[in-house]
């Protein structure tokens, strides 16, 4: 593929990890990578990206209280209309990821594909690989419409690694403007609200305590908390509980929350719905504690504990600090 | 206030999925049920209409055949009525042939809000609800995990990756929900019996004033080559507690050099 455009989305300057993924698998099949971005402090994040590949930055600026799929998918329809358009969009599969690819699908009127995790150029054309079924079977697919194609990628479906050069390239920074939106653009962000967390990332920790509905009682996640700081990992959560409102929707893992790849995941009073599943499968080991002996969850856990987790992890933290 | 809910009639989550071998589609014969995650717009659609003193909730549906069995259950809880687009041509439709679908079938209906899922269940692509929102030219706020309305105007708590987001949104809009959003309510005998008679217009793609072209697999545009199951990771071992199963996940973390 000659040029691959990847959307390049960053708070504060600072690249959300996705893209960093996407762009070292572009550099894989693509001669020239171009990133589109977006937001007051757009331009902090142009080193970050030159590491990462990208020859130029489409920067559509400051879009105010915007959310950003109208601006950014009319701005991106815009430079391709002109005649300046890539081979293909590649898209993390983020909450405003998904706005931009919706809304860019129709002003182009071509398809997005969804829910990929890999791809295969070795035979001409590109082929994606994607994930079905909750991530039991793997569909081959070529895109077979006209350029661009749009892709939407899984998170951490590529390992994100900065270009080997001793001096990378400093990408050129083009402005894009925004035609006219009319009433599709009119909601507006008035506050934004930010959980405290402590300790490390839930999608960059070594180590993943996850709790469900087994934990019996929302006060019953303090003892997650407790055993994930213990093992310096994050703390992580079903999408029941989250859907309970026992905890924040920053903490679910599966097909919907964060995906995480940590050294051990441990996964406790989970049952193991397929969408959890989708989100930690690819742990490098699985611990699981579950009263149920038939949770689909010891089906692929290293380690599985039939038991209480209530009473399970109690001792658990207890041994612990013993050997402090 | 008329609230339009999109809603997805999908084979019995509890029954392994299938793709035909033929064109690689999925199966969708035997008995459908709506995606349990449409049953939270459906639910906050009541919600609105009802403390907004007026209006009614629609639902709108897509099938290559008649299929209405998932939606009885949403006209027993409360919905009004159904529109159900329903047409062999259909068949193998992508997020963008079902969006053009649903948008025909908003301009039909004209509601002041639509409320959809974050995704389905079965295929989960997360992308229909706002290309609807973009063919209409509408603006869109997903990922809502509250919703109020006053004069008019929509107050959305959006869940973002760090927290959330407050968005007003003036209508009409489409709205994306997540599951925790409201908690669905259970149909009552009398709603059931009601339920059978209320109407469900189905309408073709041609009576929609849609090209057969631009939905079905003829407008997907997507070749799939092979699809595999993936390698399954094994299980491991099974302790059963005695009251010292602590002891094996210490040794098994000690292993792993994590303590």
């Amino acid at each position: 593929m000659d040029k691959i455009w990847v959307l390049a989305e960053q708070h504060d300057g600072v690249p959300v990890g996705v893209v960093l993924e996407l762009l070292t698998a572009a550099r894989g099949f693509g001669n020239v990578i171009e990133v589109v971005t977006w937001g007051p402090s757009s331009v902090s994040a142009v080193t970050a990206l030159g590491q990462y590949g990208a020859a130029k930055v489409y920067d559509v600026g400051d879009i105010g209280e915007s959310l950003p799929g109208p601006k950014v998918a009319a701005a991106m329809a815009a430079r391709i209309s002109g005649g300046d358009g890539p081979d293909a969009i590649l898209i993390g599969a983020t909450h405003d990821g998904r706005d931009i690819a919706a809304r860019l699908s129709v002003r182009l009127d071509l398809p997005v594909l969804t829910n990929v995790v890999g791809f295969d150029a070795s035979e001409g054309g590109l082929t994606t690989e994607h994930t079905i079924f909750g991530g039991s079977m793997v569909l081959r697919a070529v895109f077979t419409g006209g350029a661009p194609g749009i892709f939407v990628i899984r998170t951490k479906s590529f390992a994100a690694e900065p270009v080997e050069a001793a001096e990378p390239p400093s990408p050129e920074v083009v402005a894009i403007d925004v035609p006219e939106t009319g009433a599709s653009d009119a909601a507006r962000v008035v506050a934004r609200h930010e959980e405290e967390r402590s300790g490390p990332k839930l999608d960059e920790a070594a180590v993943v305590v996850s709790g469900g509905r087994g934990l019996g009682s929302p006060d019953n996640y303090a003892l997650i908390t407790e055993l994930a700081q213990l093992l310096n990992g994050a703390p992580g959560a079903s999408r029941a509980i989250v859907d309970a409102g026992w905890v924040p929707y920053a903490f679910q893992v599966g097909q919907t929350g964060k995906t995480v790849k940590p050294m051990v995941y441990i996964a406790c009073g989970i049952s193991g719905a397929t969408q959890h599943m989708v989100g930690m499968k690819a742990a490098k080991n699985i611990i699981a504690i579950n009263k149920d002996q038939e949770a689909p969850i010891f089906a692929i856990a290293d380690l599985g504990v039939v038991g209480d987790v209530t009473k399970v992890i109690p001792r658990l933290i207890e041994a612990i600090k013993v050997r402090r | 206030m008329n609230v339009a809910v999109c809603v997805k009639q999908i084979p019995d989550t509890a029954d392994p999925p299938a793709l035909d071998p033929r064109d690689h589609t999925l199966v969708r014969e035997g008995k459908l049920i709506m995606d349990d995650s449409d049953s939270y717009g459906v639910e906050m659609g009541l919600q609105l209409v009802e403390a907004g003193g007026g209006g009614e909730v629609s639902l709108v549906s897509m099938a290559p055949n008649g299929e209405t069995t998932g939606l009885r259950n949403a006209l027993a809880i409360g919905a009004a009525r159904a529109i159900l687009v329903s047409d062999p041509v259909l068949s193998g439709s992508d997020a963008l042939g079902t969006a053009k679908v649903l948008a025909a079938a908003m301009r039909r209906l004209e509601p002041d809000l639509v409320l959809a899922g974050t995704e389905s269940t079965d295929g989960y692509t997360g992308t229909t609800p706002v290309q609807v929102a973009e063919l209409l030219g509408w603006p869109s706020v997903s990922f809502a995990k509250h919703i109020e309305i006053s004069d008019g105007l929509l107050r959305v708590q959006r869940q973002t990756e760090a927290g959330y987001d407050e968005v007003t949104c003036p209508l009409p809009a489409v709205v994306t929900v997540t599951a925790g959003v409201v908690e669905p309510r259970y149909p009552s005998f009398k709603g059931i019996m009601a339920a059978k008679s209320k109407p469900v217009e189905e309408v073709t793609v041609a009576e929609l004033g849609l090209d057969p072209s631009e939905v079905g697999s003829a407008g997907a545009r997507q070749q799939v080559i092979s699809v595999e199951a993936v390698e399954a990771r094994k299980a491991g071992e099974i302790v059963v507690d005695q009251g010292d199963a602590h002891e094996r996940v210490i040794s098994f973390l000690q292993q792993l050099k994590i303590l």
